[in-house]
């Protein structure tokens, strides 16, 4: 019994074109089938009971009444939890299902199935939990003190992060100071968590759901459900949206336990409340800043205290407060540095990844503070970055060199460069285009503009020795007398345009113009996540690889076939010359062969941070980008309109160039959201704004035009030149928005998202 | 509860719905078009976007019985044939789409809005589509995409819609009920 699942169309566009989306004629026509659509004959519904209460010990759980009711076939506590009771990425450390304790409002303690969605939610209120609530522990300053409940048996630090770069004692004839604080901001993936589990009636199960990583969720599952990974096969359903939200776990063992315990496919979709509890979050976070500088305006020292809450689990909080204190100066050269960064648990939601990952939090700390020493220096704030801009050959903090390009300055001077919008028309009232928009809160009285100017960095792929890689299967024969390469990864499409770029490499390098990218699933090896910016680079790797190894074998059959070892190539559907003459096609070279070669990309390897410095080669690749914001702010109600944002991003090499595009635009919104509007809002313990009515998304009216430039300087180690995009978009965006509010006002600014009465308040 | 009514030009009936079900859970839960999405169902994201009685709509406020004996259509509604739409034609065109978990109701209030303003400007695409939520495109693409399918939307006579959508009314001051998306 199998759900019917996507069909993405042939696409026959080479590196560099930007073909239409192999997935998108069904996602226009509204037929793509995503994790939420899938359905079965004779599934059930699961639903899962949360815990209302952000720390509390479990005294008791009571089904009786649920199980009675028509149409519920199981409840499922920890008890029911096959193997492994606790999972997580880094450290498992999160129950499957609660066990004694609820560490965080909304965690899941048991489960229900019946035969329609509406019995399971009321079944589940009807499974009563026996709480003894405990005072939660929700300021993480307060979790590193003895005077703090320990919510975790090794303490409630998740990891400290040191960094000792240069001179420990470094002095500075100016130095600024300043403290900032970065709330929690939800991925907001518009599909709810969701996926349907089959039982194969030999005590497997098959999973179709969506998901980041395949293969790290199917070994997971594999733990709590005690079987042997061959009987748990995951299959990639349509993914409306990730952004990180999606690289823990959230339905996939509940659905599988119920699905094996009733012996009944059993479907599970969250609603959006539960969706704000069903993921981890981006950390909020405290940093203290100090910058040292000659007078001159070359930075001499940087000392940063960086502070995140992870919450009630580690999730990948480890990795996070890594990129937190490796990047915590921003992309400029710094002989000496002191960082110490702490993730540390409360009783807040868990947080893990979000793009921009560690990134995101301390750039707006390290460029507040570039502009704050700019005007202590009386210097213009971009001149200022040009100055101590970071360049080929320059170090990171960590003592890493930087190879590649690294064009920071004029990443800047690109910015800077574009022609700002015209100034607000005072003789021509357009209430559209102010702060309030036609709520008519202002006719232009009290209305200032500003420009302010960011500039940001992270690593592409993983870092610290995690293993990084890729596998890719790549299948060349004929159909109808033409030629069809198929490409099959794990890799997780979740919209960023991967199934289309890994049909124009394969296409590309086969010189076909017929390829079609197979389902993502775990009957192939594993394509590491599709988050870090890393999948182009690693999984389009991999597919390179799988068909450089299919074209070897083409030739040696050419060769042997036509007896002859003339230089040729891969094109048009032939073998052609090395003059361009069709020496044969490859229809008639390959009549009924087929040719199948898998391969695994492996970029070099990275290390672990030294624990007391900080100092290794931790890292594989870094992206770079800088964004200029104009804002007008009303002075007066602290109502803000960004009018424009402008940006220059490296990409190394554009695979596709409306999907790179369509990266820079959408990681700009995503960042303006958290400048200007987005807060998962929390008291003691509890998210008081989880639905979309109160946790507002940027909307086509709050984004403003983007200009963009986009470079394309090829990175010397990775294919094609290519190098990770996703993710600095959402990096600088941002911090270049509280910039312009910081200039049209005059305020400091210190904490995002910037709210009213931060502007406003005396 | 049986509810029967007309979608995408066919008389459909959902038999054993249970009575508090949305127009969006019969669509997709019993009539087998899971193309209006499930992502907020309050009202607030636009991603169920539907025609009832050629009124645009958010499904999931809309009752499902308060479409008995109505017509309704959905996104799978605009192309007839294996042609696609010209609003879905552009969408796909100028990489409108990435996750496209909101594309079917930025396509339906899209194609609404070409419906009443053949021409809009920039502004009146901003204000028509403000109630469709996209998390991955930042929109910029998505006002592209509207340009381009004005350009190449046939005059409104000939529009290649079944049911609903052949004579598309203007909406009135509190026609059908809730849901109404402006």
């Amino acid at each position: 019994m199998k759900p019917r699942l996507a069909a993405h169309a042939a696409v026959s566009g080479r590196v560099g074109d930007s073909p239409r989306r192999a997935d998108g004629p069904q996602k226009v026509r509204g037929e793509f089938p995503y994790s939420s659509d899938l359905s079965v004959d004779g599934m059930l519904w699961g639903s899962t009971v949360r815990s209302p209460h952000p720390y509390a010990r479990i005294v008791a759980i009571d089904a009786t009444e649920a199980l009675a009711m028509p149409g519920v076939l199981a409840v499922l506590t920890h008890q029911d939890v096959p193997g492994s009771k606790v999972y997580g990425l880094e450290i498992q450390d999160q129950p499957v299902l609660a066990i004694d304790l609820v560490r965080y409002w909304g965690e899941a303690v048991a489960l229900v199935a019946a035969d329609h969605p509406e019995r399971a939610r009321r079944a589940a209120e009807k499974v009563f939990v026996d709480y003894e609530v405990l005072k939660p522990l929700t300021d993480p300053e307060l979790a590193l003190t003895d005077a703090a409940p320990l919510l975790h048996a090794g303490g409630n630090i998740t990891r400290l992060v040191k960094i000792r770069r240069g001179d420990q004692s470094a002095r500075a004839d100016m130095v600024v100071s300043g403290e900032f604080e970065i709330g929690m901001q939800d991925q907001a993936p518009l599909g709810p968590e969701s996926g349907l589990a089959v039982p194969d009636g030999a005590g497997g199960v098959d999973l179709y759901l969506a998901t980041q990583w395949l293969h790290v969720d199917r070994d997971q599952l594999a733990e709590i459900l005690a079987l042997p990974p061959q009987k748990v096969r995951l299959t990639m359903a349509g993914v409306g949206g990730a952004f990180g939200a999606r690289e823990d776990l959230s339905m996939q063992a509940h659905a599988c336990m119920l699905a094996l315990h009733t012996g009944r496919p059993v479907k599970m979709s969250y609603s959006r409340p539960e969706s704000f509890v069903g993921h981890v979050h981006r950390h909020p976070g405290k940093l203290k800043y100090e910058h040292g500088a000659t007078r001159d305006g070359k930075l001499v020292y940087v000392k940063a205290r960086v502070l995140l809450d992870g919450g009630a689990y580690a999730s990948s909080s480890t990795a996070v407060i890594a990129n937190a204190c490796c990047f915590a100066v921003g992309p400029y050269e710094c002989p000496n540095a002191t960082i110490d960064g702490w993730v540390v648990y409360t009783n807040n939601p868990p947080c893990g990844a979000m793009r921009g990952f560690g990134s995101v939090q301390n750039c707006y700390a390290h460029e507040a503070q570039m502009d704050r020493l700019a005007a202590a220096l009386g210097m213009d704030p971009v001149e200022l970055r040009r100055l101590n801009a970071m360049r080929t050959g320059s170090h990171l903090i960590t003592g890493q060199t930087v190879e590649g390009p690294a064009p920071v300055a004029e990443l800047l001077d690109r910015v800077k460069k574009m022609p700002l919008p015209p100034p607000l028309d005072a003789g021509r009232l357009d209430l559209t285009q102010m702060p309030g928009g036609v709520s008519n809160t202002t006719h232009g009285e009290g209305v200032r503009r500003g420009v302010g100017y960011a500039v940001g960095f992270k690593n592409v792929g993983y870092s610290e020795g995690f293993d990084d890689y890729s596998t890719a299967t790549v299948r060349l024969f004929v159909v109808s007398g033409r030629p069809r390469a198929e490409v099959h990864t794990a890799a997780a499409e979740v919209g960023q345009g991967l199934v289309t770029v890994q049909a124009q490499i394969a296409g590309t390098e086969l010189g076909v113009s017929d390829v079609v990218v197979l389902e993502a699933d775990t009957q192939v090896g594993s394509a590491g996540s599709s988050s870090a910016s890393r999948q182009t680079y690693i999984t389009g790797g991999a597919v390179k690889a799988a068909c450089e190894a299919v074209r070897d074998r083409v030739l040696v059959l050419a060769r042997s076939e036509l007896g002859r070892s003339a230089a040729a190539r891969l094109e048009g559907d032939a073998i052609v010359s090395a003059a361009g003459e069709v020496i044969i096609t490859l229809g008639t070279l390959l009549g009924d062969e087929v040719i199948e070669e898998t391969r695994e990309f492996r970029p070099r390897r990275t290390r672990r941070l030294d624990p007391e410095t900080g100092q290794s080669d931790a890292h594989l690749q870094y992206a770079f980008a800088a964004h200029r914001a104009v804002v007008d702010v009303d002075t007066e109600l602290g109502l803000v309109k960004v009018v424009e944002l402008a940006t220059a991003q490296d990409v190394g090499r554009a695979i596709n160039p409306q999907a790179v595009e369509g990266q820079l635009e959408g990681g700009a919104a995503q960042g303006l959201g958290l400048a200007v509007m987005e807060e998962i809002q929390i008291k003691d313990g509890v998210i008081r704004n989880a639905s979309f009515t109160d946790y507002l998304i940027p909307t086509i009216l709050d984004m403003p035009p983007l200009r963009m430039d986009v470079l394309e300087l090829g990175d010397p180690h990775s294919p094609y030149g290519l190098k990770g995009v996703g993710e600095p978009p959402t990096i600088s965006s941002g911090p270049a928005i509280v910039a312009a509010i910081r200039a049209a006002t005059g305020r400091p600014i210190t904490r995002v998202p910037v709210r009213p009465h931060d502007i406003v308040s005396t | 509860m049986r509810i029967a009514c007309t979608v995408n030009g066919r008389a459909r009936v959902a038999q054993d719905v249970w009575e508090g079900a949305s127009l969006l859970s019969v669509l997709r839960e019993h009539l087998d078009l899971s193309g209006s999405k499930n992502a907020c169902e309050q009202g607030e994201c636009g991603s169920c976007s539907v025609y009832l009685d050629g009124q645009l709509v958010c499904a999931c406020l809309v009752l499902g019985a308060q479409a008995q004996g109505r017509e309704v259509m959905t996104v799978e509604g605009l192309a007839v044939t294996d042609i696609l739409h010209p609003v879905q034609e552009a969408f796909l065109e100028a990489g409108a789409v990435q996750c496209g978990f909101c594309t079917p109701g930025l396509v339906v209030a899209t194609h609404d809005l070409l419906t009443r303003l053949p021409q809009p400007t920039i502004m009146e695409i901003r204000e028509a589509l403000a109630g469709n939520i996209c998390r991955c495109t930042g929109y910029a693409k998505i006002i592209d995409a509207v340009h381009l399918a004005a350009k190449r939307m046939p005059p409104k006579r000939s529009l290649p819609l079944q049911g609903a959508g052949n004579s598309l009314p203007l909406p009135e001051e509190g026609a059908g009920g809730g849901g109404a998306k402006r």
